[in-house]
């Protein structure tokens, strides 16, 4: 049985870890509202970026030619997959289930007789991959995110990617992060950079009827216009890809402390149950004691 | 919406910088600056570093620097799509100096031509933006 100087210290501990998850959970909240904010704030760029791309993407027939961010290289030999994981751990299952998810597809695709090549953003992906996908690094990224995803973050892994696709180095790359669904839940999902997929039709399109069919005028070409609007959309798609992935991040840290928090309450009271138990116990004995001396007298 | 009104919205990665009817907008195209008024023929046009003038009657309420983008113009909106948007009365002339001071010197300094190129486009944003400041 523990003494109750033991039990007392455990207490403490147990009440200062208590008080640090509960500090980090109001933390994520915080972050997360902002997080949330800065995600909303950039879907207006994204939604007009991709409307563009898909008037202008209709144009350009396959076979036809066109830029090869758009049409491939016609071949998928080579995948680049882009990891966004976070630098900071505390947040649950956030990059666990990041990394099974990647590991999954990996194998799958080395499976298929692929190459396969990887940019890893965040410092717990990098330190769980390394062991074993490390040769298959070409980028990594560690504490990028400082303090919040910016836009310049996004250009830099977006101009890597470029780089790399204008060398020849890869056909198909996607990007794998956390979704955020709300703050409970984040979905890990895998997205299609490289070639250019056109999103469905959305309402957005519906809303313009007399615009459907309207021939643009395109200035300068139609060509060049892709050409520049293609790599800026990847720039784009990374960045919502890394504010997804920070909003997720923080909800998930913010569940993970709430939990810990709540065990850290459950742990405190059944720790207190003991030692009150055991200074009765002792007190008990004491008197036990006192009483069966002065009988014995 | 206001009839007689062009919708013009400017958007950057970060989020949603202007939304509102206004009555005419110029916007700096690659090929040339272009004004907007409303009922334009539809187009799509990439951009140059330079000034968007926003128009409100006869007069100029508004005139934001931006670099790198595109513009989408219908007869009822013109939607620009900007990757850097500065309005004109923040720009910091100093500020902008010396990084282009700096600039020149990373131009002279660098070792391919690729990324000297890349210095040199910045440079060519930080000299319209100067331009602009004037």
């Amino acid at each position: 049985m523990p003494s109750l100087k033991d039990l007392k210290s455990r207490i403490a501990s147990t009440r200062a870890t208590r008080r640090i998850t509960q500090a980090m959970k109001m933390v994520a909240a915080a972050k997360l509202r902002r997080a949330q904010e800065q995600a909303e704030a950039a879907r207006p760029y994204a939604q007009r970026m991709e409307r563009m791309l898909g008037s202008l993407a209709g144009g350009v027939r396959p076979g036809q030619g066109g830029p090869k961010l758009l049409v491939g290289t016609g071949r998928d030999d080579v995948h680049l997959i882009v990891l966004i994981s976070s630098d900071r751990g505390l947040c649950g299952g956030f990059n666990a289930n990041l990394v099974r998810q990647t590991r999954r597809r990996v194998a799958q695709l080395i499976e298929d007789g692929k190459t396969v090549k990887l940019i890893v953003v965040g410092r717990k992906a990098v330190g769980v991959l390394k062991r074993d996908l490390g040769s298959r690094f070409v980028a990594t990224h560690e504490d990028l995110i400082k303090p919040a995803p910016a836009f310049e973050h996004a250009h830099l892994i977006a101009s890597k990617i470029l780089e790399m696709y204008e060398a020849g180095e890869f056909d198909v790359c996607s990007i794998v992060y956390n979704r955020f669904k709300s703050a409970l839940t984040q979905v890990v999902t895998e997205q299609q950079l490289v070639p250019f997929v056109a999103p469905k039709a959305e309402d957005g399109q519906a809303a313009e009827p007399e615009l459907r069919g309207a021939v643009y005028e395109y200035e300068p070409s139609e060509e060049q216009i892709l050409a520049d609007l293609l790599p800026r959309n990847l720039a784009v798609q990374v960045y919502r890809a890394l504010l997804e992935s920070y909003a997720s991040e923080q909800g998930a840290r913010m569940t993970a402390m709430d939990n810990a928090t709540r065990n850290a309450g459950d742990m405190i009271d059944r720790l207190t149950l003991t030692y009150n138990r055991t200074r009765q116990a002792m007190i008990t004995k004491e008197l036990i004691e006192i009483i069966s001396g002065a009988e014995a007298i | 919406m206001a009839e007689g009104k062009v919708e013009f919205e400017l958007v950057s990665p970060e989020r949603l910088l202007m939304s509102r009817a206004v009555d005419m907008v110029v916007v700096p195209g690659t090929d040339g600056n272009f004004g907007v008024l409303p009922r334009h023929a539809p187009m799509i046009s990439t951009i140059r570093p330079g000034v968007i003038d926003v128009y409100e009657g006869r007069t100029i309420v508004e005139r934001i620097f931006v670099a790198g983008g595109v513009a989408e113009v219908t007869p009822q909106r013109c939607t620009v799509l900007a990757e850097r948007a500065v309005p004109v009365s923040e720009i910091n002339r100093a500020e902008v100096e010396r990084q282009l001071a700096n600039l020149r010197e990373d131009i002279r300094d660098a070792k391919d031509e690729a990324s000297r190129k890349a210095y040199e486009a910045e440079a060519a944003v930080a000299e319209a933006m100067l331009k602009a400041a004037a």
